[in-house]
């Protein structure tokens, strides 16, 4: 189905945008839930009320002030990751291809633990996430340019990086004292708890800037997935378009990774998982950032109420996701 | 790639066959460098002793300090390094022609932090301290792993095999590292005595631990060294290999078993250790070119000269603590895959 408006003209399908429709609507749901549940349950009425403005203030203090930024953080940062994921799976034509493996997660990681040992605060320790990831980026890019990158290098390269960035990782950890240690291993784990405003704003400022980067840019990459020269023949600026997606990708995680810690496996999981619900045949942009939103969200409250009121990372139920991910890809493509 | 490979090493180096003399030689060149680094092993560290000190130790022990360091601490620590060495060299030299993937490693591909997983199970949840029982943890651990690496690496649709293999090996070791270290966690005790094992580490384990483990290292060590023949005619191409008379399916398994073997027993006592088996295996290649039964011999010598060097220097590094040896050996060992995947037409492999 296509929709023409003047020049412009989107091609949609039916069916992906009732995924994401209920997509949409299971997100919403899920982030009720999360705001209305927890030591001080309120009815769904207060809760629509106080987000409207007009409910008591007990209510206002609770919804507005400590779990709607959790809430809207966790959002945010399963959609930046969620896209980013499709984006590096586009670029690397693997299923398997995710920031998390190809070391930008790890220095993501390295950044944040270096602000800690400097004695950072939670806006520094953020910044370095962020400055980590980036140079990650930029390196494992130089490392795999060769008169282009091509998607089976970068990932090779991205790996060797990340073995490097785990052990530098692991030895500040060792290095680090007692009290520092434990923050970084806190912060290491991903975890949504006590994330304010503040911690929101940056997430929703990359996603209004680099989702129509990326947005642009998906329909290149699916050229390129075909191969560099048969995107090339159709008129495809490949290296261009492939520098592009992979800034818009590393800062979507790189600002994700800043604001939750490396909340690993959703950005590897929520492509796939959108691509077999709307069964498109590549990697779509928009279904994953839903998926990805709603299972950060989903594992947020999962972990917040599973063993309650002892509360586990989200990064724990993350890493159970991805394994239970690989082992569906395991069995359901054997054949 | 692959004959274009054995075919430069061929016009390199006529015929290994032809000079087994100077293999040979090498050979014994590699087992006095190992004793040599063993020697400093034994010798160095945060507290540096003297080589009569050594001797005197081993044949004369007086119950000194020094004396006790000695056969207390750096002989099993030696010993062991010795062990998981030869073991993870080997293992990477088994992977590597068993997929026939310059790029496998234990580490890499998973199978030393599935290993990892089922110690930390055994530790963890079930209780099971002695090594000689949690090892079988670690079997099942890198078998499971190696089976679903491969089940993985075969369900994506497209990629190349070298990079799929890798990327499979790589998700799923993060999501064993996940669940083991957090399995860990559960218990302060453990995790405090565990968590330098869980970054790979010669240190901490007491001396009776090699003496538990020796015995399915060697029988590693000894299913994979016979393994040579039939990994050269699997190197043909499996319908060659069979017309030659080989049991395809059987040496697949036999290869399967003795990597478990090794990667088991060498991830219970040492952790999970990256590089080791893809490093050595490669740099030997490069000296006694493609043939089996020269790669896989020299790998099992190779690899513990380099595995206590790099133990000794982290000791040396940071004295008088250590950097685990772990740390050591990615530091050193993911600049070279950097240059082996840039280098490397790794996708045509």
């Amino acid at each position: 189905m296509t929709v023409r408006l003047g020049p412009w003209s989107v091609r949609l399908a039916p069916r992906a945008l009732l995924v994401c429709a209920a997509l949409a609507l299971a997100g919403c749901t899920v982030a009720v839930a999360a705001v209305a549940t927890g030591e001080y349950t309120l009815p769904v009425r207060d809760v629509l009320a106080a987000l409207t403005g007009d409910g008591t203030p007990a209510a206002d203090l609770v919804v507005s002030r400590l779990r709607a930024p959790r809430v809207v953080t966790g959002l945010l940062v399963g959609a930046a990751f969620g896209v980013s994921g499709a984006i590096f799976q586009s670029l690397t034509r693997n299923p398997l291809g995710s920031p998390d493996f190809i070391g930008f997660t790890a220095g993501a990681s390295t950044g944040g633990i270096l602000a800690v040992v400097a004695g950072g605060s939670a806006m520094t320790i953020a910044g370095g996430a962020l400055a980590g990831c980036v140079t990650t980026a930029a390196l494992v890019y130089a490392l795999a340019f060769r008169g282009g990158v091509a998607g089976h290098r970068l990932v090779l390269v991205g790996i060797g990086v990340n073995a490097l960035l785990l052990a530098v990782n692991s030895y500040l950890l060792t290095r680090a004292n007692i009290n520092d240690a434990a923050t970084a291993g806190a912060w290491l784990t991903g975890s949504l708890s006590g994330r304010g405003w503040d911690h929101a704003v940056p997430v929703a400022v990359a996603l209004a800037v680099l989702l129509p980067v990326a947005a642009v840019a998906a329909r290149p990459l699916r050229m390129i997935e075909m191969g560099d020269d048969a995107a090339r023949a159709a008129g495809v600026r490949v290296e261009a378009v492939r520098a592009a997606a992979v800034a818009a990708g590393v800062l979507l995680s790189g600002t994700a990774t800043a604001a939750a810690g490396p909340v690993v496996f959703v950005a590897l999981a929520a492509p796939q998982v959108a691509r077999r619900l709307t069964r498109s045949p590549g990697v779509t942009l928009g279904a994953s950032a839903l998926v990805g939103a709603v299972l950060l969200t989903g594992a947020d409250l999962a972990a917040q109420r599973l063993l309650a009121p002892t509360q586990l990372p989200v990064g724990v139920l993350t890493a159970g996701i991805g394994g239970a991910y690989l082992a569906l890809l395991l069995r359901k493509e054997r054949h | 790639m692959r004959q274009a490979e054995e075919v430069r090493d061929r016009r390199r180096e006529p015929s290994p066959q032809g000079r087994p003399g100077l293999l040979v030689g090498g050979l014994v060149v590699a087992v006095a460098a190992l004793a040599l680094v063993a020697a400093a092993s034994v010798a160095l560290g945060a507290r540096s002793v003297p080589l009569s000190t050594v001797v005197a130790a081993l044949t004369a022990p007086d119950g000194s300090t020094d004396h006790t360091v000695i056969r207390e601490l750096r002989v099993p620590r030696t010993l062991l390094g010795i062990g998981v060495g030869a073991a993870l060299g080997l293992a990477g030299a088994l992977m590597q022609g068993l997929t026939r993937n310059a790029l496998a490693d234990p580490g890499l591909l998973g199978v030393n932090e599935g290993a990892a997983l089922g110690v930390a199970l055994a530790l963890g949840l079930f209780g099971v301290s002695d090594p000689a029982g949690y090892v079988w943890f670690a079997f099942g651990g890198a078998a499971l792993a190696a089976v679903a690496v491969h089940g993985l690496a075969a369900a994506g649709r497209s990629g190349s095999g070298p990079v799929r293999l890798t990327l499979a090996g790589v998700a799923l070791g993060m999501v064993f590292t996940a669940v083991a270290s957090a399995i860990l966690r559960m218990d302060a005790e453990t995790f405090d005595r565990m968590r330098f094992w869980l970054t790979g580490s010669l240190a901490g384990q007491t001396p009776g631990t090699l003496a538990r483990l020796a015995p399915f290292m060697a029988a590693g060590l000894a299913l994979g060294l016979l393994l040579a023949r039939p990994l050269n005619l699997l190197s043909m191409g499996d319908d060659t290999g069979r017309a030659l008379g080989l049991s395809v399916g059987r040496t697949r398994a036999l290869t399967g078993v003795a990597i478990t073997l090794l990667c088991g027993s060498a991830t219970a006592a040492a952790g999970p250790l990256w590089f080791v088996g893809l490093i050595v295996p490669h740099a030997v290649r490069g000296v006694v070119g493609g043939d089996q039964r020269w790669v896989l011999p020299y790998s099992a010598v190779a690899a513990p000269v380099l595995l206590l060097g790099a133990d000794v220097a982290g000791r040396l590094v940071a004295r008088p603590g250590e950097v685990q040896v772990g740390i050591v050996w990615a530091v050193i060992g993911a600049p070279i895959f950097i240059l082996l995947a840039r280098r490397r037409r790794v996708a045509a492999l």
